[in-house]
């Protein structure tokens, strides 16, 4: 072998043990920069039609932000979406159970309920409970042909709000049963047999083994139901509840500013939007007990 | 501890039978083991006995008393779900998949049938449920979740909780089928422990040694009867059968 012959094997041949000791060279990525130049061209021009468009109208976004109606509107929403969310979370749970229980009738009824609200829209739906009064003039408690024992007029007993608020939550039950049936099938078997050998009845196993599990499955969708709900409530213009959206409305059907009133609205949307994602991470995070991870960090 | 006497059980599932007339009994302290190829219906047999299954026709009495079904002229009819309830908690039943519930401490575990079944106030509860998870060799261990516990950790906190109940009479459904080899043995010594106490217990196992050492009776189910029951040495080293013959000789 030939001088030169060996320095061409040694070349070809690493020296592992010396490269092991060395730390690992990270390659270099040519798209993320190219990504980077074009995210960062899309922003600023996007920033210099915000800023310099007149139509946008920023001052009376400033005036209008803090505005008593609006504050007003914006406090309806957030009344109309927590009792809205809760009523939905009630109706959803019983309505759950019922579709899973050994009763073919209650599986019916449950059934049934789901198969209405999730099959008309919810603006139909609301119409329908604005307009109850015209279907049910009078509500009241009686024999089904007979007399009357308790009557009210029903615009005296179904206000505006609360139509508002039937609407939405009995919508919203339809769905969230879907949600919480496929929480309470997403606990094993093994669970409720468990608890059943130790002599609990089915309603103490749901209650003190199966519902506690299954929140952790059910929580990050209600959480997005509840987003959605926040932003859903807003339908209840077509009743004339005064609303966030509804107060905007009302306010730019006088000065014509439409863009910036409807960018009033849209910040304080964001902003509760944004407040109920990380109250949900934080609600998450607690149901997650027995959670290998998390109780570990604990 | 009560005796439990199993009284021509049938059992039919949709249509197929599995268990086809069941006559057996097992005394007041007295530990029996069920063994048997899979499929042979003695899982269904031990949960037909807290009644997690029910039965086609037959009687299975625990202490002298029915369970799950009562008298209703010349017939029988199933119980009332509360008086159910109430035998379930008296038997206590430990299961193949541990079972623990999952959101729940070792502790919390243990604790949580005598303080919601029974009342037993908190302090005394978790005074118990410390000392029955020391016995089982987990007082170190009171505070994990069971995702943080071993097979064999969960399965003996399972007994722990098991116990908490008092129980009359302990079932086993295949206690250690999903342990890791090494970690058999731990829950076996615990269970051998409860047999020296004097516990009634009916356990469904394929550990033979478990059955020759610790079993007062042995019994062979196969095709949903027992084809012999008896001495567990008898059993498991001359057994009469060739049903017999041939499942030992590809367990042993």
């Amino acid at each position: 072998m030939t001088v030169s012959e060996q320095s061409v094997v040694a070349e070809k041949r690493h020296d592992f043990a010396d490269l092991a000791s060395r730390p690992v060279l990270r390659r270099k990525r040519p798209g993320q920069l190219i990504a980077m130049v074009v995210v960062g061209l899309f922003a600023v021009m996007g920033g210099y039609v915000i800023v310099t468009n007149p139509g946008f109208g920023w001052p009376t976004v400033a005036k209008y932000l803090f505005d008593i109606r609006i504050l007003n509107g914006l406090l309806t929403t957030i009344e109309l979406t927590v009792i809205a969310m809760i009523l939905g979370f009630v109706i959803g749970l019983v309505i759950a159970v019922m579709r899973m229980s050994d009763n073919s009738l209650l599986r019916g009824v449950a059934g049934a309920y789901i198969w209405f609200f999730r099959g008309t829209p919810l603006l139909v739906q609301m119409l329908f409970w604005g307009f109850a009064a015209v279907l049910f003039p009078t509500i009241g408690i009686g024999i089904p042909g007979g007399p009357m024992l308790v009557e009210w007029n029903t615009n005296d007993v179904l206000p505006l709000f609360v139509a508002g608020i039937l609407g939405l939550g009995l919508n919203e039950g339809a769905y969230m049963a879907e949600i919480v049936r496929a929480g309470l099938m997403g606990v094993p078997a093994g669970q409720s047999e468990a608890s059943h050998a130790m002599g609990f009845s089915r309603m103490e196993t749901l209650r003190h083994v199966v519902i506690p599990q299954a929140m952790k499955i059910i929580l990050p969708p209600v959480g997005n139901e509840t987003i959605s709900m926040l932003k859903t409530t807003s339908l209840v213009i077509v009743i004339g509840v005064g609303d966030l959206l509804y107060n905007t409305q009302q306010i730019y059907a006088r000065n014509l500013q439409q863009i910036p009133l409807l960018i009033v609205a849209s910040l304080w949307y964001i902003l509760l939007t944004t407040i109920l994602s990380l109250i949900q991470a934080r609600i998450e995070k607690r149901y997650s007990r027995g959670n290998v991870l998390q109780a570990r960090k604990a | 501890m009560s005796e439990v006497q199993f009284l021509n059980v049938h059992k039919d599932f949709s249509g197929m039978e599995v268990l086809k007339g069941i006559n057996f009994t097992v005394e007041a302290g007295q530990v029996a083991c069920l063994i048997g190829p899979s499929g042979s219906g003695k899982s269904t047999l031990l949960r037909c006995v807290n009644h997690l299954e029910t039965t086609s026709s037959g009687t299975i009495l625990v202490g002298g008393r029915m369970i799950g079904y009562e008298v209703h002229g010349d017939r029988l009819i199933e119980a009332h779900q509360k008086d159910i309830n109430k035998r379930r908690s008296r038997i206590g039943m430990v299961f193949q998949s541990f079972n623990l519930f999952g959101h729940m401490t070792a502790l919390e575990n243990v604790m949580m049938g005598p303080v919601k079944l029974l009342k037993v106030p908190k302090a005394q509860a978790e005074a118990e449920a410390r000392e029955l998870l020391a016995k089982v060799g987990l007082a170190d261990r009171t505070g994990h979740y069971p995702a943080q516990l071993s097979g064999g950790q969960q399965q003996r906190v399972a007994i722990a909780r098991a116990l908490s109940m008092k129980p009359e009479l302990m079932l086993f459904d295949e206690p250690t089928s999903a342990l890791d080899p090494e970690l058999v043995g731990e829950v076996l010594d615990v269970m051998k422990a409860l047999a020296r106490d004097g516990m009634t217990m009916i356990v469904v196992t394929h550990e033979m040694g478990f059955a020759r050492e610790v079993a007062d009776v042995v019994a062979f189910m196969d095709g949903g009867v027992i084809v012999e029951a008896g001495d567990p040495n008898e059993i498991i080293t001359r057994p009469q059968h060739e049903r017999t013959k041939a499942f030992l000789s590809k367990v042993l």
